[in-house]
């Protein structure tokens, strides 16, 4: 802790630490110093001039903002003298910003309203502005937001949380004094400028000068309801406040709390202006029964009875494990349990699975090999404090916005030195002290190699490794012949920064490593995993702060699916369920013959659906027709699947094949948790009203499982969760009412249990952590004569997954239309295609049509495409070969081959 | 020791090197001395200097004549200014066919052109040296002492003139510390207008945290009509440098950058000239004269704006930021450029350097007033008679710099009020004339020091419209940062614009009073808490012409459109009737040897009739 200063303000003695300002400390203290131009997210620049205060022995007045605090300071927030002034500069605000707070949409939240109104300006002052009809600017026909210069007061804090905590540095000032004015580089349009449409701008103006473009008209901020839940995009788990106009029964926007956990009010593109899908006309409104093969308007009973009709009589004659069912990375912990627990005790099968298997399931093998849990070892906040941070394998300011902040932070404002691997040139790499462009599916080499020069170098931690690990010595014989020079000759990184790499990483003080699916989407997932687990092991920089090894998850609730056992050979809490003591305990809990027998995972059931032992498919909230490899493949099972369950919230391009559709409630209108990447139980909370006859995932499961004579019974999701304490010992302290302001992080074993920060800290949870001696292997497909090129695919910043949610929103569609494919310009040149041009990408399994993107940021010879797009899929073109233990497909290397069209 | 191409390996090579060039010099050498600052150059005197290189390269004479470009004289009224030596002859007003009869006359003949001399109007007597006129007499030249002697672009002549001496005593035989105590024997404060002593802020910066230092020379000199930093610039560049390279040691610091205007091209090139020739002679770079000062300047430029030359907005600029100024809640001295431990000084500041390591700080600090050492540049310019640079010891009363410099106001005129400090100075009334020139005296007065532009005003002016003129100035100047300068600048303009067009409502007067106290109590930089000091001065001192303008919708110096008339006085009126044809909207009526009269309700007050009535009979009441 700093050191602690007594101040005096408005007579009473506060405490403070140095470097904090007299604002921050009389703010904390419940004295409200007006101010418009503070964001605690920024950097005081005193420009408002309205947090004026009088100190004892300063002649003149002094910005509190701008002022740390220093031991007995005497400060007077409010003298005769300083409201004079503070009403002088509002009146002159009024100049520049034009009082129509009746048709405002800020009505209610704007600053200056406010304190217009406690320094009681008169209507004179208020009508005096000099406005005139605005020009076009920087956001005119942008569908995401605008500025209105009439109501700028210049406080700089959109140009500023810009350069500041987005480092999109997009905006800027024009012109100067009474002409200044908000805008990009060059007056571009915002979409063709650097913003990332992160609406922090809109978040941080305190009037009503920026704001969302849909929200203009539909509900002042005086009349809006806050919801504050957990965003449903990715698995950074932003907290934040849904604003619904309870006339309309619509989301008008989405705002969050500065200093809220864990993403201090700060937000993405997607968290911002993703939410149109909750009301979007085409959300499924009744069940659909297909008919004469066209999905028809259906009852729930007529509905729930085909299915209980249907799986009963297929059960009966194929037994139990020709069931299989494919849980929601999106849905909540409570509908995860639930629908585990149907497919395990109702139904009697482990063919229970989701998404993670296409994203981390080789963190979760590798990890708990290693150490023993699968997940995050530290904390999204401890990022920005860390000496080194080591992201391989994935694209966090695209991926992750918000945890990119951190790591931006990190190097920008505390001096961290970063490294980034990536086979494509991310925005990172502007921060970097190294890029190392591997090609994809080398990683382990690379890693291997930075391995073999810290202990070649002796910069590895002996003591750690002698008293915290075991299996030392049979790695060092594997990662001895992976010289950085031979390393080399695999990656194409030139070996002299491997050995920066290596020792940068080995000499910092805390090094974090930070991956995601460039690592784990290999047939050598498990492996990169583990070899990651040596790096940090051999360095000491597991359990212990601001370091370790932090996979992050890609869905909103991947982690918790995860948790709650959505696996085919885990129940929740990760309790094998080939485990006798532990089966007996379920069966006891949950009252049921359970299945000793690990189930199958979500490639197997398309394969065993192919040779016929899966029969039917129940898939709740996921969208494999989009998301899988090899998609040729998937939608063959999916058409030949007997009978197939969706239960959604659109008819998603998967819910088309379906015999059974059931439209499910959206996040926005249910109650319940998500868990984020950092293990964080957070409240999900009902906003909205749902659509039609919709109902809540794990009503419907019930439902079903009572027609399937195996009823399940629950009040409400607080209920579950009560359960889920009761049988996974992570969550053994989680209640709703322990979650209400702030989430947990697991593992939380008991009701006194303050949740864990980061794992690890003084033993590894398996006790001693295992190096694992891994060699490097060959991606299963390299590229040859026919198939010239490596194709990866992977994420962008404005759409999510396959796009069934983002793609619903105007505002991202404008910025983020249809997909594409990088290529390198060199490429690009030989094959005569230009920037723009349509060409056609195809491998041994298929083909697709996209748009060529021609630049920088993939390498020569290799290929990058995301996968949101249904009109030009990637995944017809991926291989569905598997990672031999987590059983994920290698989505990130195959061979393929261009032609333009 | 050979004077081309040396490279300075110590510091006794400097004086050696000094004498060698002086040495050469022979005893019955001439030079012609052509002045090309920007004043003269503005008047053609960059021909001169080629006609007269010319005529010297083409004289059959034995002797060696040289014919050399020099810095700013200061006396610009007076340019093109040629100086002959030997003899020191000074001629004024030298126009191109000037040139042949200088060279046959003076330069060959020794003979005196009696007509290119400065006259004295008053008395008529002539002055052949710049001594003899009362212009320079009154001056003490310090920082322009080398300034119309040396040629700028040659570091040689610099060296020749005892440059570069400073810096070897300060490398042969002080510490750094010894440097900071003698400039604050000097009591040397900084010239670019706060006045800060020099001495403490290199102290501070020297003790500062943080590594890199920097040293940064003010050269954004924004306030118009002001020229004393670019004459030094371009004039003697190599004392700044000379300046610099002593605070470097000092500080501890290994860079230095210079920030000029980008609007002063000679100042940029003779510096940049001025850099390359310091670091081919050693003077610049690692190692200098052999000891442990490295040490280099870059240049950078500004883009126009003059508050880059408030120092976080300069900094911010050097960075490459917008330039904007940032509150100071920490020091630059502590956290400037780049975060860096910086310390910034303005053009003059550093001038001043070398001569005060050479001839002591106690020399420097025996000139001028208790709080106020040395002497001070002023641009002197406005309704006076000689205008130019001028430099004189602080405590030098208002009255003698205007009447004795000057030669006081123009064209007869009644003397009205002197505006020092710049835009955001003050307006001082004639009754303060005899006030002694110096920081605490000028402040006093609700004025400023500033970096030393001095506007005097003669009764034709109006003090309103003088306030109004700044106001704009600074107005649009103003970052747009903090409120109280973008707006309440804007306002005052507003009002001020009200009044001068006759529309100035009662109410006026406090209002723009509110507004000045916000922009003293609350703007965030300098710039803005003394940008209300035009208006503030002028309220204190000429509040009667306020008055007479909103009251009696009436401009007292009729310089406002609208708030006085045209009359023709009957006397005066010769009935010529050029004023009557003349008069676009036929408001003037009138017959032979009827004395015209204008109509009123017809007149649109163009002051047509005013500027063609040959017998002055038509006049603003």
């Amino acid at each position: 802790m700093s050191e602690e200063i007594k101040v005096t303000i408005d007579g009473k003695e506060f405490t403070g630490s140095a470097g904090q300002s007299v604002l921050d400390v009389a703010l904390k203290n419940g004295i409200e110093i007006p101010n418009l131009c503070h964001d605690p997210r920024l950097r005081p620049t005193g420009s408002c001039r309205l947090c004026l205060v009088e100190v004892e022995g300063q002649q003149q007045p002094v910005t509190s903002c701008t002022l740390e605090i220093q031991a007995g300071m005497v400060v007077r927030t409010e003298t005769d003298q300083i409201s004079a002034i503070r009403q002088t500069v509002l009146e002159l605000l009024f100049y520049e910003h034009r009082g129509s707070c009746t048709t405002c949409d800020e009505n209610g939240k704007c600053r200056l309203q406010s304190y217009a109104y406690e320094y009681q300006l008169g209507d004179e002052s208020l009508s005096q502005s000099l406005y005139t009809e605005p020009a076009p600017n920087y956001t005119t026909g942008n569908l995401a937001l605008e500025y209105d210069p009439g109501k700028c007061i210049r406080c700089g804090r959109c140009v500023r949380i810009c350069d500041e905590v987005q480092m999109a540095h997009a905006l800027t000032f024009k012109n100067r004094a009474a002409e200044t004015e908000v805008t990009t580089a060059f007056d571009l349009p915002l979409n063709e400028s650097t913003c990332v449409l992160c609406g922090q701008c809109i978040s941080t103006c305190p009037t009503g000068a920026l704001y969302d473009r849909s929200a203009q008209g539909q509900g002042q901020a005086k009349d809006l309801v806050k919801t504050r839940t957990t965003c449903v995009y990715c698995g950074v788990g932003c907290q934040i406040d849904l604003n619904v106009n309870p006339k309309k029964n619509r989301i008008v926007r989405v705002t969050s709390e500065v200093g809220c956990i864990p993403n201090d009010g700060n937000l993405c593109v997607k968290g911002r202006f993703g939410m149109d899908f909750v009301g979007h006309p085409e959300r499924l409104t009744t069940p659909l029964i297909r008919r004469n093969g066209k999905l028809e308007q259906a009852t729930w009973d007529e509905a729930i009875g085909l299915i209980a009709e249907k799986l009963t009589k297929i059960r009966s004659e194929s037994g139990p494990d020709s069931i299989a069912g494919l849980s929601s990375a999106k849905c909540t912990n409570e509908d995860n349990y639930v629908f585990q627990k149907f497919i395990r005790a109702g139904i009697g099968t482990n063919n229970v699975d989701h998404c993670a298997r296409l994203c981390h399931a080789s963190t979760v093998a590798g990890l708990a090999r290693a150490f023993g849990s699968g997940a995050m070892t530290n904390s999204i906040d401890e990022f920005k404090n860390a000496k080194c941070i080591f992201v391989i394998g994935s694209n966090t300011p695209e991926a992750h916005p918000v945890i990119a902040l951190g790591i931006r932070e990190a190097v920008v404002k505390n001096d961290a030195e970063l490294i980034v691997a990536d086979p494509r040139e991310i925005e990172l790499v502007r921060y970097a002290k190294l890029h190392l462009q591997q090609q994809p599916g080398t990683d382990v080499a690379l890693i291997n190699a930075m391995m073999n020069v810290i202990i070649e170098e002796d910069l590895h931690d002996k003591d750690f490794i002698e008293k915290r690990t075991e299996n030392f010595a049979e790695t060092v014989e594997a990662v001895k012949e992976m010289t950085p020079e031979k390393a080399e000759k695999i990656t194409t990184v030139p070996a002299n920064a491997i050995r920066e790499a290596a020792r940068t990483y080995a000499k910092a003080d805390s090094a974090s490593i930070i991956f995601s699916m460039g690592i784990t989407q290999h047939t050598t997932g498990t492996d990169n995993v583990l070899s990651l687990a040596n790096l940090a092991m051999l360095t000491g920089n597991v359990g212990k702060e601001s370091a370790g090894v932090n996979p992050l998850r890609g869905q909103n609730n991947v982690q918790g699916a995860c948790d709650l056992g959505a696996l085919p050979n885990v129940y929740p809490g990760y309790q094998s369920v080939e485990d006798a003591e532990i089966h007996a305990k379920f069966e006891k809990a949950w009252d049921a013959k359970l299945s000793a027998k690990t189930g199958l995972t979500v490639v197997e059931i398309f394969h065993a659906i192919e040779d016929g032992s899966v029969r039917a498919l129940y898939v709740m909230g996921e969208n494999p027709a989009l998301s899988d490899p090899n998609l040729n493949r998937t939608r063959k099972a999916l058409e030949k699947v007997e009978f197939l369950i969706a239960q959604d919230v659109f008819l998603s391009e998967s819910a088309q094949y379906a015999d059974v559709v059931l439209p499910a409630f959206s996040f926005a209108e249910k109650e319940g948790t998500f868990t984020n990447t950092e293990r964080r139980i957070q409240r999900v909370r009902k906003a909205v009203n749902p659509p039609g006859e919709a109902r809540d995932d794990w009503r419907i499961v019930c439902d079903i499982a009572a027609a399937v004579g195996t009823p399940m019974q629950y009040e409400n999701a607080s209920q579950i969760m009560d359960e889920i304490a009761s049988v996974s010992p992570l969550y053994g302290g989680i209640a709703f009412d322990r979650i209400e302001s702030v989430g947990l992080q697991w593992p939380c074993l008991d009701k006194d249990h303050p949740g864990t920060k980061y794992l690890h800290k003084g033993e590894f949870k398996r006790g001693k952590g295992k190096f694992h001696p891994v060699r490097f292997r060959e991606p299963a497909e390299s590229p040859d004569k026919n198939f010239p090129f490596i194709l990866s695919t992977g994420r962008q910043l404005y759409q999510y997954h396959t796009g069934t949610l983002s793609r619903k929103s105007p505002a991202i569609h404008q910025k983020s239309p249809t997909g594409y494919v990088e290529i390198h310009f060199k490429d690009a040149k030989e094959y005569g295609i230009e920037d723009g041009d349509s060409i056609e990408v195809s491998t041994t399994r298929g083909k697709v049509t996209t748009k060529a993107s021609v630049g920088t940021l993939v390498a020569r010879g290799w290929l990058f495409m995301p996968f949101h797009f249904a009109e030009g899929p990637a995944n017809m073109l991926t291989n569905d070969a598997l990672d031999p233990i987590a059983k994920i497909p290698e989505f990130k290397v195959c061979a393929a081959k261009i032609r333009q069209l | 020791m050979n004077t081309a191409a040396a490279k300075f390996a110590a510091p006794a090579d400097i004086e050696a090197f000094s004498q060698a060039v002086r040495g050469k010099i022979r005893a019955d050498s001439k030079v012609v001395r052509v002045c090309i600052g920007t004043g003269c150059a503005a008047k053609g005197s960059r021909k001169i200097y080629e006609l007269f290189r010319q005529a010297a390269e083409q004289s059959m004479d034995d002797v060696k004549i040289e014919a050399k470009c020099v810095g700013c004289h200061g006396f610009c009224e007076r340019g093109p200014i040629v100086v002959v030596e030997p003899g020191e002859i000074l001629y004024q007003r030298v126009e191109e066919p000037d040139v042949a009869e200088i060279f046959r006359e003076t330069v060959l003949g020794g003979r005196v052109i009696e007509r290119l001399l400065y006259e004295d109007s008053a008395t008529g007597t002539r002055a052949s040296k710049a001594e003899e006129i009362p212009f320079y007499a009154v001056q003490k030249r310090i920082v322009l002492e080398n300034n119309g002697r040396i040629d700028p672009a040659r570091i040689t002549d610099y060296i020749a003139q005892g440059g570069y001496s400073a810096l070897a005593k300060v490398l042969s035989s002080m510490t750094p510390e010894d440097v900071i105590a003698e400039v604050e024997a000097s009591g040397l404060r900084g010239r670019g207008g706060g006045g800060f002593p020099t001495a403490r802020k290199w102290r501070s910066c020297r003790e500062a945290k943080g590594k890199p230092k920097y040293v940064v020379c003010n050269g954004d000199e924004g306030d118009p009509g002001a020229f004393m930093d670019r004459s030094i610039m371009e004039g003697n560049p190599h004392s700044v440098i000379e300046g610099m390279l002593i605070g470097a040691y000092a500080i501890g610091s290994e860079q230095g950058y210079i920030y000029v205007r980008n609007e002063y091209p000679l100042a940029v090139e003779h510096l940049g000239t001025a850099i390359s020739q310091a670091r081919e002679m050693g003077l610049l770079g690692k190692n200098i004269l052999g000891g442990t000062l490295s040490f280099d300047i870059e240049i950078n430029r500004g883009g126009g704006a003059f508050v880059c030359g408030e120092s976080t907005a300069l900094m911010a600029s050097l960075e490459g930021r917008a330039g904007v100024p940032r509150a100071k809640y920490i020091h630059t001295v502590e956290s400037g450029l780049r975060n860096k431990p910086t310390n910034l000084n303005n053009v003059e500041t550093w001038a001043n350097i070398p001569a005060i390591i050479n001839r002591g700080g106690r020399w420097f600090a025996d000139i001028g007033t208790k709080n106020s050492k040395g002497t001070k540049v002023f641009s002197l310019v406005g309704n006076v008679r000689n205008t130019g640079l001028v430099e004189v010891p602080m405590g030098i009363t208002l009255r003698r710099i205007i009447d004795e410099i000057g030669g006081g106001v123009r064209d007869g005129k009644r003397f009205k009020a002197v505006q020092t400090g710049g835009p955001s100075g003050g307006c001082i009334p004639a009754e303060h004339l005899d006030t002694r020139v110096d920081f605490d005296e000028l402040t006093k007065l609700g004025s400023m020091m500033g970096s030393g532009g001095m506007i005097v005003m003669d009764e034709d002016t109006c003090m309103v419209r003088v306030a109004k003129y700044f106001t704009e100035f600074l107005q649009k100047e103003s970052c747009g940062k903090c409120t109280p300068c973008r707006e309440g600048l804007a306002q005052m303009l507003h009002i001020l614009g009200r009044i001068t067009d006759g529309e100035g409502q009662v109410g006026d007067i406090v209002r723009l009073e509110e507004l000045a106290d916000l922009l003293e109590g609350t703007a965030l930089c300098a710039l803005g808490k003394t940008a209300a000091n035009p208006v503030l001065s002028t309220i204190r001192y000429f509040r009667d012409e306020y008055d007479a303008h909103i009251r009696d919708r009436h401009c007292p110096a009729k310089e406002c459109r609208g708030l006085f008339r045209y009359e023709i006085d009957e006397e005066a009126c010769k009935a010529c009737g050029i004023c009557l044809k003349a008069c676009p909207v036929d408001a003037i009526t009138g017959e032979k040897k009827v004395p015209h009269v204008i109509d009123q309700d017809k007149c649109t007050l163009c002051g047509t009739c005013w500027e063609k009535c040959p017998f002055t009979a038509v006049m603003k009441v």
